[in-house]
């Protein structure tokens, strides 16, 4: 077990900066189920695998791995709650493992800012060191358990592939979030295209809105047909991506058809922790989060 | 000519023979070996809804279509969701294709100024996505801190972050094409 390890906790942009609540859910929860984080201070974007990645790669690969020297030097992995800085943190490590003369590049870049790097760090997502703690010890922090709760669980992309760079035992299919999902007394609904893309990534949300809020609008229309509760993600990327879109949609269409309440995992097991809603930033939502609390009697 | 069809022809000027030679030695290794199945374009969520064929842009850089290809904004439609990538029956890396030809067509000139501007975010503050009074508003309810702990919170990270984007040519590369296009 891992009670005693800390982690530099990488707040990325998209959580910090336009969804604070689950910035906040995410402190509060895995301070209580004994996930010990430190801000990783002075951090800056990943970057973007999407964007910067896309722009200039010698670029990403330097500011990803100042990150990850800035945690290195703590003496303590990664850990990030959005599937694209995950992604950046996975691809940047992997890129200067295989290629040596990369990493010497790298490391010349970095010492002329005065960073020591020597990219002997790992980088986790926060639903791997859930799924450490397992369904099973996730379940004994459950205290009110969510039941009769419909969620649509939304792995993104990121967080799965490209699978050989992945800690996850399959390829296709996964369940390890619908197991953590499930834990809390929820009900995890299958629905279709749910392996899909949000449609936020590749710089596509700030290039083409219209194609990538209608990536979104298709899986939207799946989740309403599968009648759900809620939206539940694990990236501050998708988050804002299933926020922004049900709003952007509504507004087109002059009418409130997409109302599904989106919650980040943390605010799920919060709810299963009897922890107050506004502690885990439940009335800071686009999207009204109040059917979820009356379905539950909050 | 009697007949009314148009053929469209490719010219040998058109053809660039050593562009698959680059893609390859970025990183895209395998792309040789495309058949042309079309599982690409069948798995890719920006296809489902436009015109969009990553088939036709991998046939299109195995011809060797440098120019076409880097000046096409469908270069610019793929989500880097992976499935491709993961799908693709001759494992090639073809996200990985992508991102190596827009590289190339940002080089060229060839970029969006939707991203030169989020380009323009990271260059002065270290995140592509900024805190705005709202969300410092909103940090502050919330008891975390009306400044985020990242570069935001320190001059002295901000600083190696901007030099770091000096030394890698970022700085140069966004900020001289804005000029050329003003």
């Amino acid at each position: 077990m891992t009670e005693a390890r800390h982690y530099a906790l990488f707040l990325g942009c998209v959580m910090p900066n336009r969804f604070p609540n689950i910035e906040k859910s995410l402190r509060v929860v895995l301070s209580k189920i004994g996930i010990n984080l430190v801000d990783l201070e002075g951090a800056s974007c990943c970057p973007a695998p999407g964007v910067v990645r896309s722009f200039d790669e010698p670029t990403w690969l330097a500011l990803a791995s100042r990150n990850l020297a800035l945690a290195e030097n703590m003496g303590m992995d990664i850990v990030t709650g959005c599937n694209g800085c995950y992604g950046t943190f996975k691809e940047a490590l992997h890129v200067v493992h295989e290629h040596p003369e990369r990493l010497k590049a790298v490391k010349k870049t970095l010492k002329d800012v005065g960073i020591k790097y020597k990219a002997n760090v790992d980088a986790k997502h926060i639903v791997e060191l859930l799924y450490e703690i397992g369904p099973s010890g996730i379940q004994k922090f459950v205290t009110r358990p969510l039941e009769g709760l419909r969620i649509g669980v939304h792995y993104g992309c990121h967080l799965l592939k490209p699978s050989k760079l992945r800690p996850w035992k399959h390829t296709e299919r996964q369940t390890f979030l619908d197991e953590l999902v499930e834990a809390t007394g929820a009900e995890s609904v299958s629905y279709q295209d749910k392996y899909l893309c949000c449609g936020a990534g590749g710089g596509l949300r700030s290039s083409s809105a219209d194609v990538s809020t209608d990536i979104a609008r298709e899986k939207l229309d799946h989740l309403l047909d599968a009648k759900v509760d809620a939206i539940l993600n694990v990236c501050s990327f998708c988050h804002l991506q299933y926020e922004v879109s049900q709003v952007q949609l509504n507004k087109e269409l002059g009418e409130n058809k997409y109302q599904i309440p989106v919650l980040y995992y943390t605010q799920l097991l919060g709810l299963a922790m009897e922890i107050d809603p506004v502690e885990l930033g439940l009335d800071k939502h686009m999207i009204s989060t109040k059917p979820v609390l009356e379905k539950l009697g909050l | 000519m009697t007949d009314s069809i148009t053929r469209e022809t490719i010219g040998s000027d058109d053809i660039d023979p050593d562009f698959v030679n680059v893609l390859v030695k970025a990183g895209a290794d395998r792309i040789r070996t495309c058949i042309q199945c079309g599982t690409c374009s069948s798995v890719c969520p920006s296809g489902r809804r436009t015109a969009f064929r990553t088939r036709e842009l991998i046939r299109k850089a195995l011809l060797g279509l440098r120019e076409e290809v880097l000046s096409s904004p469908d270069l610019w439609l793929c989500v880097t969701c992976h499935t491709c990538l993961e799908r693709c029956p001759r494992q090639i890396k073809i996200t990985d294709a992508i991102i190596i030809m827009r590289n190339m067509a940002v080089q060229e000139g060839f970029m969006l100024p939707q991203h030169r501007k989020v380009s323009q975010k990271l260059l002065e503050t270290g995140h592509a996505v900024p805190i705005d009074e709202k969300n410092m508003e909103m940090r502050k309810e919330l008891g975390i801190g009306e400044i985020p702990p990242t570069v935001h919170s320190s001059e002295d990270a901000l600083d190696q972050v901007k030099k770091i984007m000096e030394i890698t040519g970022f700085k140069k590369l966004i900020e001289t094409e804005r000029e050329e296009k003003e």
